[in-house]
């Protein structure tokens, strides 16, 4: 398996944008450098052939957990709008979305 | 006093809970002050329920096997109604509308949370400095850290406040403050406790674990919060286990794996400490044999992909919309940002991005893929081992308690204080970190025990051991 | 209906969202219902709190099978992944849905006119809120704030992906009026496109002549009827054609489809498709229906609308008339073809009943009346037999339909119905000749439709009783 290319300040601040983090020029610098580091150590996984195992997903081996379509209690709205930083209309209210995602 | 004393004493009505409990409150009131074990404190509400469990006891009702007895719950399981903010300025202040399942069950079961208790923030950390509210101290000394991310519940328990808390591990998190603050601290079998309510970190590796200055009492709380929780996906189908009453069976018979992987690497008096429960183990009828299982080497690395990258997606809901800390801006994706980097402390930040960067286009096969291919072959390497021995002994921790500030510069340098930890979590299996004496410094020394998928009974059972030898 | 110019093609795909009619959300207790007041149906886990868990729903499990088997899809071991991006109405900024390993994988859809659309995958997923727009237009673009209900967060999916085998607006309307019989067949979903329970968004692109390589696609959303799905394909396909052959290329892009001003517009470039960073849901583990299970689902599911609409073809002889095909597709798809089986089971000829249930049947049924089929047969077999007259019969129908059954002969009898007299009704169709000279000449000399016009004169001296058959009987006996 080849090697990844190393980090970049610039992935930094790319993966800052996908995350919603803002990062100072000095943030971005440091982190670079720790990730970096830290991804240096993983470079030892990426040396062995593991090519013959599957992922493991889950340590354990369930499958098929399923519940009955029954209905259940709803939260008290009061109570969950109680926590929400700002509300109108019984919504919970945002500032503008420019540009919708997916 | 142990859970199990009190819990006895207040089933007989030899001793009233709101006596237990005042006690309790007094201690956490005159130590807490130098330790800061505690986030919060909740004076009335424990009084109110110590007064309705000495009214059950009057009434002839059994209120459960931990009547009365005070406990402390770490500040990422949901408790209603009270502030429950893993130590992280993005949710201060907010109450979650419902209880953790096990919440539910130390209720049910007569216990008394007193207090929530300080961690790193988001579970991340190994020291509990990463916290919005300060460090805690290691209560035997307090220059010391007392280890992370459940550095609160295992200080509260190491100084005497409250014989039980409740703790989470995902790499360490109980095992490790365990070790430092000279308690019992155990990883359950993933799967064993719900997870419903525990704020995740890094989901297929996160789970709820009790700390207790004895085994006997560490079991106990085990039982009470273990079995089926319909509301998990990933919780056994499996009733709760009988831990408790199978403790004094001793260890005749087993073969006890001592893993050079575990130790190698570890202080000179550490290392000894291991060599002499194995001498304990040995004289109590177990067959130790030595062993080396070369794959778990890895396991730090896999662990730095796949726990941050779960956890990047975990802590994306944390966006200023719905609850938690909300800065203001023009926009709602600059909103996000603005609450995001105002709110998370820089561990979390960085392991969000390690983890957003591991799971993206391009990078997902080398980097998350390949970890995950890794785990399998540690649980692979594991299985065999199993094959060979029943348990397996080695270190806790590579050093004793490090000093306040020691490791914050260079997060490596903390993350390797989980060598010895880490793998357990990835192969999903049971460990526990049980006292075993101190350093030349008299900072406590702990042995790790860890097993296969469903072993509790068997790791207890030698811990006990190992226990009642240090006298 | 537009036609490109010169060898012009369009390529079309569409991505069908439904909801699955279901008690409950995908992953927690919360009701699966409409409206209701907002933020009243949430829970820890459709809200994505802190802590919260997921738990599949068995019976969105179920019908997510019937609707692969209904689209002859694989049915796979599958596995939930995380869909990660920030959106408000995205409780945990992820969606739980299925990526690599979907519960349905390829199938297909046979349209009336043969075309077979190859269906790539139908996999579950969880819905989003709903977020209203403050301030400007109501439309996202220029407004000030928005607000979030979660109440349809959680809410069952199953998203049905089809091949780029579209060639038409007309057939991609066509496709998704049959996958949305097909789906209210199935039980899977009410298919009611005006309350979002089916949402249709077709990929669009050109190529000039069958062999080229396929061009640059749009996206276009928000078309909430079949009519919309056909204009707005119609308009963008021509869009790119007008663009291309100015020399200017297709922006990769998803696009709006504004319905009362006929056009698309931008909604969001998609340049760079945003990175999604899926990985295996941990929460959740893999999901293997048994074979034993798929068997038994699929044993349960009723006959497919296509399969239907075959049998109705077969029992009037193996063709149908334009308007035939109509009434056929209508009884089919307001599933009331059980009655015309029924009737032409005991011997009723099958035009007969597919004119009068598609027609005087459907319409008293959707007043809200009911009918059992029997009470239906014998009506029919009165009428096929002379009993009563066409116009009688209808009467007669409205009638048991009103008070939800009956006797029809009693309710025949009730309202006198009685067969006309031979001899009476010669009478009054002598009468009728006499008086209507010019149109008598006419049809000796040939012109049949002027069957229609004395038949009726017959029908109004006889206030409707007399039966319409013995009419044409009596005209063509006179002519000779």
């Amino acid at each position: 398996m080849s090697d990844p290319a190393p980090l970049s300040a610039e992935d930094v601040a790319k993966v800052a944008v996908l995350a919603r983090l803002n990062l100072t020029d000095e943030e971005i610098e440091r982190f670079t450098g720790q990730l970096a580091s830290i991804l240096g150590h993983a470079a030892d996984l990426a040396a062995l052939d593991l090519s013959s195992l599957k992922v493991t997903e889950h340590p354990l081996e369930l499958t098929n957990v399923l519940r009955a379509d029954e209905v259940r209690p709803s939260l008290d709205r009061a109570e969950v709008l109680s926590q929400a930083p700002a509300v109108a209309d019984h919504r919970f209210l945002v500032p503008q979305i420019v540009g919708e995602e997916a | 006093m142990t859970a199990r004393g009190i819990a006895q004493d207040v089933r007989s009505g030899d001793r009233r809970a709101t006596e237990v409990v005042e006690a309790a409150l007094e201690e956490i009131a005159t130590h807490d002050s130098a330790v800061h074990a505690f986030t919060a404190v909740h004076t009335e509400a424990a009084r109110a329920a110590a007064r309705a469990i000495d009214a059950a006891v009057a009434d002839g009702r059994d209120p459960g096997p931990l009547a009365g007895v005070p406990i402390g719950v770490k500040d990422n399981i949901c408790q209603r109604g009270r502030v429950t903010s893993c130590a992280s300025r993005i949710l201060e202040g907010w109450q979650p509308p419902y209880d953790a399942t096990v919440v539910g069950s130390l209720v049910a079961a007569g216990a008394v949370i007193v207090g929530t208790t300080n961690m790193d923030e988001f579970a991340m950390g190994s020291s509990t400095e990463n916290s919005a509210y300060g460090p805690t101290r290691n209560p035997v000394d307090h220059s010391r850290v007392p280890g992370g991310s459940s550095g609160g519940s295992a200080a509260a328990v190491g100084a005497g406040m409250v014989p039980l808390s409740l703790g989470s591990d995902t790499g360490g998190s109980i095992r490790q403050p365990a070790a430092f603050c000279g308690v019992v601290g155990v990883k359950p079998t993933y799967g064993l406790v719900s997870r419903y309510g525990l704020v995740a970190f890094a989901s297929s590796l996160d789970q709820i674990g009790p700390f207790a200055r004895t085994v006997e009492d560490a079991a106990l709380l085990l039982e009470v919060i273990s079995g089926h929780d319909p509301l998990d996906s990933t919780s056994l189908d499996a009733p709760a286990p009988s831990l408790v009453d199978r403790l004094d069976e001793g260890v005749a018979g087993l073969r006890v794996g001592l893993c050079r992987d575990l130790i190698e690497g570890a202080s000179p008096e550490i290392t000894a400490a291991v060599a002499a429960a194995a001498e304990v183990l040995a004289a109590e009828g177990a067959e130790i044999v030595e062993m080396t299982i070369p794959e778990l080497h890895y396991g730090l690395s896999a662990y730095y992909l796949i726990a941050p990258a779960e956890a990047s997606s975990n802590l994306a809901r944390y966006d200023g919309v719905r609850y938690g800390l909300r800065v203001d801006a023009p926009n709602v994706a600059e909103m996000n940002a603005a609450s995001r980097t105002a709110g998370f402390g820089d561990e979390v930040k960085r392991r969000i991005m390690l983890g957003t960067y591991a799971l993206s286009a391009g990078y997902y096969d080398a980097y998350y893929a390949q970890a995950q291919r890794t785990r399998t072959l540690i649980i692979d390497a594991f299985a065999a081992a199993y094959r060979s021995v029943d348990l397996i002994l080695g270190a806790t921790t590579p050093t004793t308690a490090f000093a306040l500030g020691d490791k914050v510069a260079d997060p490596m340098e903390m993350y390797l204080s989980d060598v010895f930890t880490i793998p357990t979590n990835l192969a999903g299996h049971p460990a526990l970190s049980v006292p075993a004496g101190a350093d030349a410094a008299g900072l406590p020394i702990g042995v790790q025990l860890l097993g296969p998928a469903l072993s509790e009974e068997r790791l207890l059972r030698a811990a006990a051991v190992i226990e009642k030898k240090r006298g | 209906m537009v036609a490109l110019p010169d060898d012009w093609e369009m390529v079309v795909g569409l991505e069908v969202h439904t909801e699955l009619a279901t008690a409950t959300k995908l992953f927690c207790g919360c009701a699966n219902a409409f409206g209701g007041e907002p933020n009243t149906n949430v829970c820890p886990v459709c809200l994505g709190l802190p802590g919260s868990l997921p738990v599949l729903n068995e019976r969105a499990v179920e019908l997510a099978i019937r609707i692969g088997l209904a689209l002859h899809c694989e049915i796979a071991p599958s596995v939930f992944s995380r869909k990660n991006y920030f959106y408000p109405d995205q409780p945990k900024d992820y969606q739980i849905s299925q990526y690599d390993k979907p519960l349905n994988g390829i199938g297909h859809l046979d349209l009336p006119d043969g075309t077979r659309v190859i269906v790539e995958r139908a996999h579950m997923e969880e819905d989003t809120g709903k977020t209203t727009h403050l301030g400007g237009t109501g439309r996202i673009h220029g407004a000030d704030e928005s607000i979030v209900d979660y109440n349809r967060a959680g809410v069952p999916l199953v998203e049905i992906v089809s091949g780029p085998d579209i060639r038409s607006a007309e057939q991609a309307r066509l496709y998704a009026a049959e996958l949305r019989a097909i789906l209210i067949a199935t039980g899977a979903s009410d298919g009611r496109m005006e309350e979002g329970s089916m949402r249709v968004d077709a990929n669009v692109s050109v190529r000039r002549g069958p062999d080229a390589a396929f061009g640059t696609r749009c996206e276009i959303k928000n078309l909430n009827s079949l009519r919309s799905v056909q204009r707005a394909i119609d308009h963008e396909a021509m869009r790119q054609v007008t663009l291309l052959e100015a020399g200017e290329r297709i922006v990769q892009e998803t696009r709006h489809w504004d319905e009362d001003a006929g056009r698309t517009q931008t909604l969001r470039s998609k340049e760079e498709a945003y990175d999604y960073r899926y990985f295996p849901e941990p929460d959740l583990v893999p999901l293997a229906p048994s074979d034993e299970q798929i068997d038994a689902i699929r044993a349960s599911l009723p006959a497919m609308p296509a399969e239907r609409r075959r049998t109705l073809v077969g029992l009037l002889g193996g063709s149908a008339t334009e308007s035939q095909a109509d009434q056929i597709a209508s009884v089919v798809d307001q599933g009331i073809d059980g009655f015309v089986t029924a009737a032409a089971a005991t011997g009723v000829g099958a035009a007969l009943a597919l004119a009068r249930v598609a027609n005087e049947l459907a319409g008293a049924l959707s007043d809200g009346g009911v009918l059992d089929v029997a009470t239906m047969v014998t009506l029919l077999e009165m009428e096929e037999a002379g009993e009563v007259s066409a116009t009688q019969a209808k009467a007669v129908l409205a009638d048991l339909v009103a008070s939800g059954g009956g006797d029809p002969r009693a309710v025949a009898a009730a309202k006198g119905f009685e067969q006309m007299d031979t001899g009476a009704l010669d009478a009054i169709l002598d009468q009728v000749i006499a008086d209507n000279p010019d149109e008598w000449q006419r049809y000796l000399g040939g012109d049949d439709k002027l069957a229609g016009f004395f038949t009726g004169k017959v029908m109004a001296a006889t206030k409707g009783q007399a039966d319409g058959k013995a009419v044409n009987a009596g005209l063509r006996q006179r002519r000779g």
